[in-house]
């Protein structure tokens, strides 16, 4: 059994030399630093200017953020490189978070209208 | 062919005993559901954070409350400090994914290199949200605490809430103080995993699985991070 375990266990770090190159990290990690500057000209330029509405910034930063995470899960952590079921296990989960988003800022937008006079 | 080797030939697919299915070391598959549970702990954090500024008609504005670098400039410079403590973090990602990229080469001393400048960042950031955290006390906002009425003037583009204000400064204090516990321990176990490599431990073992364990941990807390940017200094 345990003999079974080092097997298996040194058939995977051998499998995983192929891990992410020098290059590919650093293009991550440029990608990153680029997002973030985008949101940095968002913030300090384009919103204080006016040119878009404070909904679309927020938006916008949204899904930059989102684009950020998928970089920093599927390359830093190298979810991209696993086999589909470890990432519908880990990923379905997030079902129940985007529900529970849902449902929280709906309660919210109700304080909001009906608690006025308590804010 | 006897009936045994006739069932050894059948037992091919990953699922059908024998191997790991996701051909993913067990330490590694628990390292990814803790961060799971993880998640939903900070995700729950985030929400209850969302649900209030929604249940507001008006929030202190970020731009307004984080202003300063410490030492540098007192006002007048809205996200430059958490600019620079965002890129610290990013950056000791990457530190530690050259880490993780040395250990499947097998060369000690470039992890050992890479792990002191993981540590390092981990480090830095912490000073810097100490920086923070000391500023926005001295403006007078703690858990159960906001400045006085005219003070808060100054944080607010819209009518002034005390209410919304107050829970702001508990919700600051209370995300960030658990991300912040989390690099802190992160910190922690980079010191054990370097200690180790030091040692030879993962020489004598023949792999560096541990260091992309914690690796795992640490983008985890960057990862956190990102969210905790977007929503209390951008949004």
């Amino acid at each position: 059994m345990s003999e079974q375990h080092i097997h298996t266990t040194e058939e995977h770090a051998h499998d995983e030399h192929a891990g992410l190159s020098k290059s590919k990290i650093w293009q991550v990690f440029f990608i990153l630093l680029g997002i973030t500057v985008v949101e940095f000209i968002i913030a300090l330029v384009i919103l204080p200017k006016g040119l878009v509405p404070r909904t679309a910034g927020n938006i916008a930063y949204i899904l930059l953020t989102l684009l950020k995470a998928y970089y920093i899960v599927a390359f830093f952590m190298h979810l991209k490189f696993e086999k589909t079921g470890l990432k519908l296990s880990l990923g379905l989960a997030f079902i129940f978070i985007i529900y529970f988003i849902t449902l929280m800022l709906i309660e919210g937008g109700y304080l909001h209208v009906h608690m006025t006079l308590h804010s | 062919m006897d009936s045994l080797s006739q069932l050894d030939q059948v037992k091919t697919t990953p699922w059908s005993g024998g191997r790991s299915p996701w051909s993913i070391e067990y330490g590694k598959l628990m390292m990814w559901f803790f961060l799971l549970s993880d998640a939903f702990t900070f995700s729950s954090l985030l929400v209850y954070y969302g649900a209030q500024r929604f249940s507001k008609t008006t929030w202190p504005n970020p731009d307004l409350v984080f202003q300063s670098i410490p030492g540098i400039k007192d006002s007048g410079a809205p996200l430059v400090f958490v600019g620079i403590m965002t890129f610290i973090l990013i950056m000791s990602s990457v530190t530690m994914v050259l880490a993780v990229e040395a250990g499947h080469r097998r060369a000690k001393s470039q992890v050992v290199g890479w792990m002191i400048a993981t540590i390092i960042g981990g480090f830095m950031f912490l000073g810097c949200q100490a920086l923070e955290w000391t500023h926005l006390h001295h403006e007078g906002f703690w858990w159960g605490s906001i400045p006085d009425a005219e003070k808060l003037q100054e944080f607010f583009t819209g009518p002034v809430s005390n209410v919304a204000a107050q829970q702001f400064a508990n919700l600051f204090f209370t995300i960030t103080g658990f991300h912040g516990f989390h690099v802190f321990s992160g910190v922690i176990i980079n010191i054990i995993i370097l200690c180790m490599t030091i040692n030879g431990t993962f020489e004598k073992r023949g792999h560096y699985l541990m260091v992309e364990k914690v690796g795992l941990y640490w983008h985890f807390v960057d990862l956190v991070w990102v969210f905790v940017f977007t929503f209390f200094y951008l949004v």
